[in-house]
């Protein structure tokens, strides 16, 4: 039992903790606690994995930056987990997406059960130590801005066009902000079409 | 090391799993989009560690790739939560339904 | 040499297109003055060619112009040429003469009319494809000119759309016109077919060596022509349209259905005499139908009572005796006789729209009467064409019609009965047009006080063609004077080059002919006087059944009611292609409508849709509009697809 295997298993149950508490709370808040505790976790597997500047970029864009982002949209809304979410599906629903989501876990354990373990890349891990500058800013950059410059730039481009959908679709328009102050009308159309449909 | 690589490739399965019936059992849709991004870092884990243990950076970039379409994906998504909130007052998603015929 | 024979056509287009492109935006003189000049150049120009022509030598009176290759398509190819021989020349002439003078006479006819520039773009229009029609040196070129002058016809007869009558009898026209079209195309394909050319000239050569003379498929052929010629110059069957047409504004019933398009048919087969020629059957059925019509519409214009209606089955009728004479092989007669028609139909029927004119849009001759003395120079012209359709010796119609009346019995192709026939209508048609001439003009003024005060003599611009028609109509006859008065026949002779006959073509024709005339000086002349006597005596009975003795012809009417009301209905032959042709097409339409359509092919397509929109109704419960539900179809797949990989 190296340190290695130690941290390792002291990350995978954070990690694996985090995950299950985060789905299973009623109130998102905590929520997105547990899953800022799932990514630090992870993030710590990532720096033993020498991906010493993407694990970095886990805790501080998503932890510090996405998770803040979801919080801060929770607060906007006012969701302390007050509002009922009524009766759950029919337990056939239930027991069926248990079902299809273990089945799919299976089906990776199968995979990597058949397929990696036995083949050359299964002991590399654990015998090829890692090359100089693994994971380091500057060899991850020298990447990021030669062979993969192109891509780069594009997801450059997909941040701007996500910035702009963002304020689009968020904004309010004029009219609405009219009949905001007038009555909660925006909301009664859709109420009634709520009933119809039912 | 010690870890073989079996076993952060199981961990990521684990976390995709987690994430999976959390997107299949949520109603809230707040949770259900952290649930998604848990899916896409199991992902990420499972890159990472096929980088290392091939010795190539290539996958780092594609992390680092995954990680802006996550932020995008969450910048836009949770506007539209915002604007559909607006709209229906509720998060619950099953009430999300009138696109439905 | 002869370079402008194609502006001959290509003016009267121009002038199409710019009356019938700036409809409405142009003042009636410039119109005018675009509509009648262009015309009028053209007619300048025919004169040219014509006595360009003459200059030729006999033999090379032939003057062809190819302008572009238009079907150039494998062994099949036709050109846009226009040929000028004595045929067409007489043609041209007579077209742009006539239309000339009828353009004049319509800038006073139509003044009052909003359609004006409409009138005149159409008019131009159907100048420019009966000029191509009569220019054209291949079979397909006339067909585009034949194919014009039908649209112009409906387009004209329909003139005054907003009246239901104008457009039914435009339609009735176009359609009964569309039934011989077919007959011409298909008589064409078989020239093609054996021939291997369209243009007349080779046509015309290589007939005698492509077809068996007599045999089965020229018969065919000719026939099949034939039934083109008996939709354009309506002849039995398909003459019905004519009558209709009459809706019309009257100078296009003095242009289009008397002068010159109904003539079309005459001069098609003329123009194929070789053909016609090698196939005696054929000749023998147009000689029969020419004659069946002309004693037909005859007897029809008897009892008449709308001055129009009389000219419309006069000129059927007329159209019959040329026909008979291209079916008894005396094609230069045919032509002489088209000629002579077109000068005194023409001037006949601007007359009768003189006196339309005069009296407010009165075309029932019961409700005339006297107008002698109103309309003076109508009166003295109309008096000379209904002299010259009697063919009372000294106008026009005399030498053609003696013509025909001498070919039909002295022909290798005559017979005894087609005399006798022709010889009857030529009294029918004396009585029948004196009886209209009296009626109108002559006896007590029937009209009422309104209309009587009313009348007037028409103005210059349109009785000046009046006069210019009226003396072609007595001198148009001297250029053909017959062999037997002992004078030289100017027009045959100048025919001759271009009309087969037995022996052969060219000089002979004519030789031949002297000789045959000459044998038989005495019947001819005999005969001549017979038919003249006989042609007196029934202009004097007109003149006192309906002059003198009018009661007679009341009482007339009420002995012989029964086949005055057969006549007055035109035989019923309306009302019978009604009952055997029309109404079976209604029938079959509305069945192909109401079940093969709505029932079959509708409940076809709209079943395909049902089918649609039930196995929506039945899927559309999968778009339950439940997210989760769709992500767990979703991840439901992707196990399956993971599965069917990994157990592959």
């Amino acid at each position: 039992m190296t340190l290695d295997t130690v941290i390792f298993f002291i990350s995978a149950v954070v990690a694996v903790f985090g995950a299950t508490m985060m789905i299973s709370q009623r109130n998102p808040v905590a929520s997105v606690l547990y899953m800022i505790l799932s990514l630090v976790a992870q993030a710590v597997i990532y720096i033993q994995l020498s991906a010493l500047f993407v694990g970095a970029m886990l805790v501080i864009v998503y932890a510090g930056a996405i998770m803040v982002l979801f919080l801060f949209v929770i607060m906007l809304l006012n969701l302390r987990g007050s509002e009922d979410l009524g009766a759950h599906s029919s337990p056939i629903s239930k027991v069926t997406k248990y079902v299809v989501s273990i089945l799919l876990f299976v089906e990776f354990v199968f995979v990597i059960k058949s397929v990696i373990i036995g083949s050359p890349v299964a002991g590399l891990l654990t015998t090829t130590p890692p090359v100089d500058d693994f994971g380091s800013v500057k060899s991850v950059s020298m990447l990021l801005f030669t062979k993969y410059l192109y891509p780069f730039e594009l997801t450059g481009i997909l941040l701007l066009i996500a910035v702009v959908g963002a304020v689009v679709i968020a904004r309010r328009d004029k009219a609405d902000d009219v009949e905001d102050t007038h009555s909660s009308t925006g909301t009664e159309p859709a109420k009634t079409d709520e009933v119809v449909t039912k | 090391m010690t870890v073989p690589i079996s076993a952060y490739l199981t961990l990521a399965a684990v976390l995709f799993g987690i994430g999976t019936i959390g997107v299949l059992m949520s109603r809230n849709i707040i949770i259900l989009f952290m649930c998604i991004e848990l899916m896409l870092n199991s992902a990420n884990l499972a890159l990472i560690a096929f980088s290392r243990a091939l010795n190539m950076m290539d996958g780092h970039v594609m992390v680092f790739l995954v990680l802006t379409v996550a932020a995008a994906e969450a910048a836009v998504g949770l506007a539209m939560i915002i604007t559909i909130f607006r709209n229906r007052e509720t998060i619950n998603i099953d009430r999300y339904s009138m696109m439905k015929w | 040499m002869a370079d402008y024979l194609y502006l001959i056509p290509l003016l009267p287009l121009i002038g199409f297109l710019i009356n019938g492109l700036l409809i409405g935006r142009l003042p009636k003189p410039v119109i005018s003055l675009v509509g009648c000049g262009s015309i009028g150049l053209s007619l300048v120009l025919s004169l040219f060619a014509f006595f360009e022509l003459r200059s030729l030598p006999e033999a090379s009176r032939l003057i062809e112009q190819v302008l572009f290759t238009w079907v150039p398509a494998g062994s099949f190819h036709v050109n846009i040429a226009y040929l000028l021989d004595p045929l067409s020349a007489v043609m041209i002439l007579v077209v742009t003469g006539v239309g000339f003078l009828i353009h004049v006479y319509s800038v006073g006819y139509m003044a009052h009319d909003p359609g004006y520039g409409r009138y005149f773009a159409y008019l131009n229009l159907f100048t420019f494809s009966m000029l191509t029609l009569v220019l054209a040196d291949n079979y397909l070129l006339m067909f585009v000119g034949w194919e014009g002058v039908g649209l112009c016809s409906y387009l004209l007869i329909g003139f005054w759309f907003e009246k239901q009558s104008a457009s039914d009898a435009g339609k009735k026209a176009f359609i009964v016109n569309r039934i011989g079209d077919f007959g011409f195309l298909l008589g064409m394909f078989i020239i093609f077919w054996q021939v291997g050319s369209l243009d007349f000239t080779v046509v015309m050569a290589s007939a005698p060596t492509a077809f068996v003379a007599g045999g089965g498929l020229i018969t065919a052929a000719c026939l099949l022509m034939f039934v083109g010629a008996t939709g354009k110059s309506a002849q039995i069957p398909l003459y019905v349209w004519l009558p209709d047409a009459m809706e019309g504004p009257t100078p296009v019933s003095a242009l289009i259905h008397a002068a010159t398009m109904v003539t079309a048919g005459v001069y098609m087969i003329a123009r194929s005499s070789a053909l016609f020629i090698m196939a005696p059957d054929a000749l023998m059925v147009v000689a029969i139908v020419g004659a069946a019509t002309a004693l037909f519409a005859a007897t029809i214009g008897l009892v008449q009572n709308d001055i129009k209606r009389v000219l419309a089955y006069s000129t059927v009728s007329q159209l019959g005796y040329m026909f008979l004479a291209c079916g008894v092989a005396a094609f230069s007669a045919g032509i002489f006789h088209l000629m002579t028609h077109a000068f005194f139909k023409a001037l006949l029927f601007l007359g009768a729209g003189s006196v339309i004119h005069a009296m407010s849009n009165e075309q029932d001759i019961r409700k005339m009467g006297g107008l002698k003395k109103h309309l003076p120079i109508t009166y003295w012209t109309f008096l000379l064409a209904c002299l010259a359709i009697a063919g009372i010796p000294g106008f026009s119609g005399f030498f053609s019609k003696d013509e025909i009346l001498w070919k039909a019995l002295s022909s290798n192709h005559g017979h005894l009965l087609l005399y006798v026939v022709g010889l009857v209508t030529a009294l029918l048609t004396a009585f029948y047009m004196f009886r209209l001439l009296y009626l109108t003009f002559h006896g007590n003024e029937r009209m009422d006080e309104h209309t009587k005060h009313h009348l007037h003599e028409s103005p210059k611009m349109m009785t000046v063609p009046l006069m210019v028609l009226a003396v072609l109509s007595v001198i148009g006859g001297y250029v053909g004077m017959p062999h037997v008065l002992g004078a030289t026949n100017y027009f045959e002779h100048w025919l001759a080059p271009i009309m087969a006959s037995e022996t052969g073509h060219g000089g002979e024709a004519a030789t031949d002919l002297h000789m045959s005339g000459a044998g038989n000086t005495t019947l001819e002349l005999g005969l001549m006087f017979l038919a003249v006597a006989l042609i007196v005596c029934a202009i004097l009975y007109a003149r006192h059944l309906y002059l003198n003795k009018p009661e007679i012809a009341t009482r007339l009417r009420e002995r012989f009611s029964g086949l005055h009301t057969v006549l007055y209905n035109k035989y019923f032959v309306d009302e019978i292609y009604g009952a055997v042709i029309v109404r079976p097409l209604i029938y079959g339409s509305v069945f192909l409508w109401k079940v093969v359509d709505v029932v079959m092919i509708d409940g076809l397509a709209n079943g395909f849709a049902r089918v649609g929109q039930d196995m929506a109704e039945l899927f559309k419960y999968a778009q339950s509009g439940r997210v989760r539900g769709y992500a767990t179809v979703f991840v439901a797949g992707v196990v399956v697809l993971v599965g069917y990989l990994v157990m592959r």
